[in-house]
């Protein structure tokens, strides 16, 4: 039944030197290579690791592409969002369920399929998009799926998808290029320059450029540096934050796939800054097709000597990069769930203080940045400070790069200055029509065309970068809806507001859809998303209801008429109504450190 | 002024913590009620249920889990707070499945002492309706998980104060559940009705055997005087 689950298991723990905090890496080994996580092999990790099996069964039930009963030899995972969906999927689901003679959700017979719904891949701009095992195909239409089902059942599984389908490999979605992606991304301009100064010279210029991280919340990144860099432990880490799970967000993912070497430069120039020997690339689990190649691009560095020993000549610096991979879930991009993630927990986000900058990554001084923070870091070494506040705004220096998908002509990476309005973006991308534009992802904020004129900056519209254009032809309170779908599924479930909350919201906005609501359900769903917001314990949480607040205040019309037949809504006023919760509502970072 | 000492008001009343104390440890001592769910006092807090947020120099943080830190502004007692805290009150009731009229631990349940401290009369969210099984592996313990509200005392007392990690969670968001260390149930664990986990449950999930009904309805702890006024006791009378 489970042979040989028991000795695998050993063999990895062995591999991973007996170490409780590569758990991660432990299960996921036996998981490529059974498909799913035995109990046998939980007793023998457990008795292994000398801990107990409720500890292994948290961490494994907790993600998405981990399982702990067999499912099909080949999985296949076809991404569900508001941009997929406008862009085709329910046909492509429909051919693959035809095709494999199951329905969404199930396992065929044989053994051989597993055909499933997930959140979003990374794939905006070439939806509908599917990942099969680790291979991402996208831009499908239903007279693919015999192919491609074909294919699998060949034998050739999914190594041999792709060649099958050539023009549904991934392609490049850079648009337009600015400051930051032209010149040179390979020649460690960046990190010469970094090395050239006093460590504590290369906080201060990271700090002249006003660097505010690009993740989304926007904290300073100098300020960052220099409480890690303060902060007294063993050792000092640098995390890149490569879990890019916001949906319609797949910035990281051109950076990774066409500029590594610059993102590895900041995450070096990081370590140097820091007094850090030891830098992880956390990635998302969706993008494990990316993992040879950036493993590639590590190796090559260390041959060249921008890593490892003596970086670049510098004698005593030290500093090399090593690449876990994530598992399915958009909370670990949150960066104390990343953390816990990384320690080979569930992740649950932590309570702070302490700030990571103090206790992180096992414990010590840790600075968690994003991928385009790094490439950012590279290129204001590379250029300098002034070089970097000539663009942008007072609060928001330099370029964004925005991802941008749905109802335009040309979805794909934008390189723009900060301040850019939305207006302006839109007729870049071609979307002389939108309707309505989600700004920074489901956790961000619907934009309504009277809107349009707002910025795109910290001080106005602050976003990672995920813009998803809706035309007017698209129902607004279905892609809410999916959204909300989005947070009951991501929501880590630690803490109540967020746990509970998210399932009331949704079936609120249910019975709204489904035209049987009355304005007191509106009300009571209005009164729900603000103990959301207000309560939840991190940031998931507490921007979970924005797409249902934002859509309330931007769109009151549709909602009200959707309300049932006999409501009276002589005096409705929606606005009034939501006033308190407006007020919090937008997204409040977490208080990040200091 | 000796420098362990840290001040700070709450609601505008003034007290002193040392340092390392949390917020809600600080009031506790000084007799200042902050309504809770997941904390318990022998345990190391998890900030899991949200109902001891107060608004701490202006922004929302749970009690349980922030250090008392000198001159902070904490705002507790106050209506939106309150009104919150009982919406979070409600989320659990209609999360679980929780008949009081007929449970063990009626009078004696510190979610429904919550409940009727802050107010709720009925519950207007819609009942989730969980079908949760009933563990009875154990001879001495049931472990009815349609109570359980996820709040992960059993869990730490079983490993801090037992030494035995009997409990863990699995699975995530509104699908997660109290696990046990066994495959099958809680009788296969090291678990012993006199251990410390099986006490600090706040709700009827872990109830002993043969134990129950021996304080009457209506003797109980919550029915003799509501939530939180042992601590309110320790308070000195205003002048
Ligand atoms: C629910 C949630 C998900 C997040 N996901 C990401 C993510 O995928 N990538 C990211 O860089 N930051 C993400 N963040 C923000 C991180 O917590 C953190 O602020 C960021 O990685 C810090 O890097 P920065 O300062 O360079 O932006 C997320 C935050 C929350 C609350
Ligand atoms: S807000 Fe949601 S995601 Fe964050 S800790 Fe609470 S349950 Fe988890
Ligand atoms: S556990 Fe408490 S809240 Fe639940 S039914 Fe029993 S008395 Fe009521
Ligand atoms: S069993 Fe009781 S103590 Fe344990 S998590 Fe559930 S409610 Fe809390
Ligand atoms: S008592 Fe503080 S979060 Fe539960």
């Amino acid at each position: 039944m489970t042979e040989g689950h028991d000795e695998a298991a050993r063999q990895l723990v062995a591999q991973f030197g007996f170490d409780r905090s590569r758990l991660m890496d432990i299960v996921q080994g036996l998981q490529r290579r059974f498909g799913h996580v035995s109990d046998d092999a939980v007793r023998s990790i457990a008795s292994a690791l000398r801990i107990h099996a409720v500890e292994i069964e948290d961490m494994v039930s907790f993600y998405a592409f981990l399982d702990r009963k067999p499912r099909g030899r080949c999985r296949i995972r076809l991404s569900r969002t508001p941009v997929s969906m406008i862009k085709g999927m329910a046909a492509v689901a429909s051919a693959f369920e035809a095709a494999l003679g199951i329905s969404v959700g199930e396992t065929s017979s044989d053994g051989a399929f597993t055909l499933e719904w997930t959140s979003d891949i990374g794939m905006a701009d070439q939806e509908p998009a599917a990942l099969i095992d680790t291979t991402v195909l996208t831009a499908l239409v239903p007279d693919d799926v015999p192919h491609i089902v074909a294919a699998l059942r060949d034998g050739r599984r999914s190594a041999g998808v792709g060649p099958v389908l050539p023009k549904a490999g991934v392609r490049s979605s850079l648009v337009q290029p600015g400051p930051l992606l032209s010149g040179g991304h390979d020649n460690a301009a960046g990190l010469q320059a970094a090395l050239c100064r006093e460590p504590v010279k290369v906080i201060e210029q990271i700090t002249a450029s006003r660097l505010r991280g690009r993740g989304g919340a926007g904290f300073p990144t100098g300020l960052k540096w220099r409480l890690c860099r303060q902060a007294v432990g063993e050792e000092h880490y640098v995390v890149c934050n490569a879990d890019e799970g916001e949906p319609g967000t797949f910035k990281d993912r051109l950076l990774l796939s066409e500029f590594p070497d610059l993102v590895f430069d900041g995450m070096v120039i990081a370590g140097y800054a820091l007094g850090s020997r030891h830098g992880v690339l956390y990635l998302r689990g969706e993008y494990a097709y990316l993992l040879d190649d950036l493993q590639a691009v590590l190796a090559k560095r260390r041959q060249l000597g921008r890593l490892g020993v003596a970086i670049c000549g510098t004698i005593g610096f030290d500093f090399d990069i090593r690449i876990q991979l994530g598992a399915g879930a958009y909370i670990c991009g949150e960066e104390s769930a990343l953390l816990e993630s990384l320690e080979g927990k569930r992740g649950a986000p932590r309570d702070r203080p302490p700030f990571p900058t103090e206790r992180g990554y096992l414990g010590q001084p840790t600075a968690i940045d994003n991928v385009e923070t790094f490439a950012c870091v590279a290129r204001i070494m590379e250029h300098g400070a002034a070089w970097f506040t000539a663009s942008g705004t007072a609060e928001s220096t330099g370029t964004k790069l925005m991802s941008v998908a749905g109802d335009c002509k040309r979805p794909g990476v934008y390189e723009v200055p900060f301040g850019i309005t939305v207006n302006e973006l839109l007729d870049l991308v071609g979307a002389a029509d939108a309707e309505f534009v989600q700004v920074g992802g489901p956790s961000g904020q619907p934009v309504a065309p009277k809107d349009f004129g707002r910025r795109i900056a910290y001080e106005d519209l602050s976003t990672g970068g995920s813009t998803m254009v809706f035309g007017p032809q698209r129902d607004v309170l279905e892609i809410v809806l999916q959204f909300a779908d989005f947070f009951v599924d991501e929501s880590c479930g630690w803490c109540t507001p967020c746990r509970v909350g998210t399932t009331l919201l949704r079936t609120g906005l249910r019975k709204v859809i489904a035209g049987q609501a009355s304005l007191e359900d509106i009300a009571t769903m209005e009164a729900v998303a603000g103990t959301v917001t207000r309560m939840s314990r991190c940031g998931l949480g507490q921007s979970a209801p924005n797409p249902i607040l934002g859509t309330m205040r931007s769109f009151p019309h549709l909602y009200e008429a959707k309300l049932r037949a006999d409501a009276d809504i002589s005096g409705f006023d929606l606005d009034k109504a939501l006033g308190e919760a407006i007020k919090v509502q937008g997204r409040q970072p977490v208080p990040e450190e200091g | 002024m000796d420098d362990a000492t840290i001040r700070f008001t709450v609601d505008g009343i003034e007290i002193e913590a040392v340092a390392g104390q949390t917020v809600i440890e600080a009031c506790d001592a000084a007799g200042i009620y902050i309504p809770r769910l997941c904390h318990h006092p022998d345990l190391a807090p998890a900030g899991q249920c949200r109902v001891c947020t107060c608004t701490i120099n202006g922004r929302n943080g749970a009690a349980c889990v922030t250090p008392a830190m000198q001159g902070m502004v904490v705002e507790n007692e106050t209506k939106p707070l309150n009104d919150d805290r009982r919406a979070i009150i409600e989320m659990l009731f209609v999360e679980g499945n929780h008949p009081c009229v007929y449970c063990v631990a009626s009078g004696d349940c510190e979610l429904q002492a919550l409940g009727y401290r802050l107010g709720l009369d009925a519950p207007k969210q819609p009942y989730l309706w969980p079908g949760r099984p009933l563990d009875t592996t154990h001879p001495d313990i049931i472990l009815d998980h349609d109570r359980c509200i996820l709040c992960s005392r059993c869990i730490r007392a079983s490993r801090m104060e037992d030494g035995k990690t009997v409990f863990g969670f699995e699975g995530r968001g509104i699908a997660m559940r109290l696990n046990v260390d066994a495959q099958g149930g809680l009788g296969e664990t090291q678990m012993a009705a006199i251990d410390r986990a099986a006490s600090v449950c706040p709700v009827a999930c872990i109830v002993i055997k043969r134990d129950s009904y021996k304080v009457p309805n209506g003797k109980r702890r919550f029915d003799v005087s509501p939530i939180g006024s042992d601590i309110e006791a320790k308070r000195m009378p205003r002048t």
